[in-house]
């Protein structure tokens, strides 16, 4: 072999092979399964990698968000009144940029924005999880029955899949929150924080799965005529069976992309919800509505509309990056 | 031909009944009490009463939704508070606004559309060239110039950059008049001005998608048989990627844009909230706020209307270019 070849390359040339594993410069090498084959690409991509661990960094900041808070001396309800001038404007360059507080204050209430953030990232984040996994999986189910099973079952999931999508998202979401919200707490009542993140998933949910169960029905349509569905129905598997066992595990990589990019999607809807105010409510930190206050600041503070504008970004950056090197990395046709 | 358009047009038609059905019943039926949203401040008990004669909301529900939709349809009769007999496209009465929303919507919806028409013909022009020029010229700093502008597009929200915009150029540099809408008839030059901000946040979002799209859409077709058949044939390089390469290119992207474009004219929410233009998108918003479910109604119903009517445009326009459809 040649010896200025790495060890990697070396491990390429060997999945790449389809003979039996041989035994290449003394190290044994076993056929690979795609997803070590993804995970060998998705390694060897600069952007990936640069965009994963920027993700996981993310990802630690809003899972240890009260870690922070108890390092950093400072709480998201915090008000610092006192580093405020007359005007209610924080004092200093930046917005008030200092030692004490890195991204300065909030003008009026002066709370501390950098705290918020790495609050209100958590507050996204869970949200658009929670959305992602719940839309992917309904729309997972609905469009594998839609397409394997096919006849008036497809047509009439398909119908609904037309109706979800032709629904005015933003406008319908405006209109059902509140009325939601009215419906079980009054319109003197505080409604929980939690009850409110539970209706914006909701939301998610009854919009969200449409798109991912179009995807999957085409998916299915075209395997559901493949020998191994034959083989699979003729030696007696039930419907359970050929759904979960044989189709799913072929869908793995459509619906991972898909996953991958609705996540920076419900990150942003979210955060769309919360600027028009129908979306998590004070005092509970959020990206969305700390831009949305942030605006009202824009010629008196543009430091305050810049932290969370940029952050917001840099999330949804990352989450779209890595999302697109996750689908080459699917793709078994992709040169890379 | 005509019986594909009588299918599609019914199939939409069918969606849009269900939308109706599914807007009323989340408004007139989920609340406690729709009149107390619907009446605006300092309502008194007897107020309350007379409107929910007048909205006949005693009546079954049934009875309530099939009126409404003979409103759209044929007009109805209104009690006099509510301005009498409505005609054809009749949405109803908005107390909130004290005119029919019929009227509202006919005011509001030339607004979304001078937003929306111009930024998508920006954002199609600028996005699908952009992507044609990266994919022509794959690897080059030209492409990767491209490919970064995109994605970072991608990623942008439409408050931030359109904050960001205000900021530089209405009030810093005051190149751009602050955001407004002058009717183009009125004033062409003012017109464009007042919606020049809103135009360029769209489109920098919206052509990040489609120059993304559309060189994904060019470098496959760049790899088909024909496209070396013709360059084979020694037809020029500028007539093949010119004529042969995008419009096969260009069918997919069709279905996005109209989509994007129907989707847009329901209201672009975010964009007329942040430069303040009065369109579909903030009268929905305001009718939420004051509890205007008439509005909010009609708003939803118009928004499904051209999401719907653009998936059959699409459609058709799909057979019109693309002569493999049309053999189906």
């Amino acid at each position: 072999m040649n010896a200025t070849r790495g060890p990697e390359r070396q491990l390429e040339e060997a999945t790449l092979s389809s003979g039996p594993s041989e035994n290449r410069g003394g190290t044994t090498v076993a056929g690979r399964s795609p997803a070590q084959l993804t995970w060998l690409r998705l390694r060897r991509d600069r952007t990936a990698v640069i965009s994963g661990v920027t993700l996981v960094v993310l990802l630690v900041i809003a899972l240890a968000a009260p870690l922070i808070e108890w390092m950093y001396g400072i709480g998201p309800q915090d008000q610092f009144q006192h580093a405020l001038d007359r005007y209610g404007m924080p004092v200093g360059p930046g917005g008030g940029v200092s030692g004490e507080h890195w991204f300065g204050l909030e003008p009026g209430l002066g709370r501390d924005i950098f705290i918020r953030m790495t609050a209100g990232m958590r507050t996204s984040l869970l949200i658009a999880f929670a959305a992602a996994t719940i839309t992917s999986a309904l729309g997972v189910v609905a469009g594998t029955l839609a397409g394997y099973v096919g006849g008036w079952v497809d047509s009439s999931i398909g119908w609904f899949i037309d109706v979800a999508l032709a629904l005015p998202f933003l406008i319908f979401a405006l209109a059902v929150v509140p009325t939601v919200s009215l419906r079980f707490y009054g319109p003197r009542e505080a409604v929980p924080a939690g009850f409110q993140v539970a209706v914006i998933i909701g939301i998610f949910a009854v919009f969200g799965w449409a798109g991912t169960a179009r995807l999957v029905r085409g998916q299915v349509v075209s395997l559901r005529e493949r020998e191994f569905v034959d083989a699979a129905r003729v030696s007696g598997a039930g419907l359970g069976h050929i759904l979960f066992r044989e189709l799913l595990p072929n869908l793995w990589a459509p619906i991972l992309v898909s996953f991958s990019l609705a996540l920076p999607a419900y990150i942003t809807a979210e955060a769309a919800l919360s600027f028009l105010g129908i979306g998590v409510l004070e005092p509970v930190p959020d990206l969305g509505r700390m831009i949305e206050r942030s605006l009202g600041y824009l010629q008196t503070d543009p430091a305050y509309v810049f932290f969370p504008g940029i952050t917001i970004f840099v999330v949804v950056f990352a989450f779209n990056l890595f999302g697109d090197a996750l689908r080459d990395a699917l793709d078994p046709r992709s040169t890379r | 031909m005509g019986r594909f358009l009588l299918k599609r047009s019914f199939s939409a038609l069918l969606t849009l009944l269900a939308v109706s059905v599914l807007t009323f019943l989340m408004f007139f039926v989920l609340p406690r009490d729709p009149v107390t949203g619907m009446c605006p401040k300092n309502c008194n008990p007897e107020r309350l009463e007379r409107v929910r004669q007048e909205l006949g909301l005693s009546d079954p529900k049934v009875e309530q939704y099939l009126g409404y939709i003979k409103g759209i349809f044929v007009g109805r009769d209104l009690s006099s508070a509510q301005g009498g007999y409505c005609d054809a496209p009749c949405l109803g009465y908005s107390y909130v606004n004290n005119e029919p929303v019929s009227a509202t919507i006919t005011r509001v919806l030339p607004v979304t559309i001078s937003i929306v028409v111009p930024a998508a013909i920006l954002w199609l022009s600028l996005g699908i060239g952009l992507g044609m020029v990266s994919a022509v010229h794959r690897g080059t700093w030209l492409d990767r110039a491209a490919i970064g502008f995109a994605l970072t597009g991608a990623s942008l929200q439409l408050y931030f950059v359109g904050g960001v915009l205000l900021l530089a150029f209405t009030y810093h540099w005051g190149i751009a008049p602050v955001p407004h809408y002058t009717p183009f008839l009125d004033n062409p030059v003012d017109w464009a001005g007042g919606l020049v901000l809103a135009w360029v946040a769209l489109a920098l979002l919206f052509s990040a998608i489609y120059a993304r799209l559309s060189r994904a859409q060019m470098l496959e077709t760049l790899s088909e048989d024909f496209i070396r058949t013709a360059r084979a044939k020694g037809v020029p390089r500028s007539q093949v990627y010119g004529r042969h390469a995008l419009r096969a290119a260009i069918t997919p992207l069709v279905t996005i844009a109209g989509l994007d474009i129907g989707a847009a004219l329901g209201g672009t929410v975010i964009t007329e909230i942040t430069f303040g233009l009065q369109g579909l998108g903030r009268t929905a918003v305001d009718a939420v706020r004051s509890g205007d479910l008439p509005t909010i109604m009609a708003t939803v119903l118009v928004a499904a209307f051209f999401i719907v009517t653009a998936n059959l445009v699409v459609d058709l326009l799909y057979a019109a270019i693309d002569p493999r459809v049309r053999l189906k």
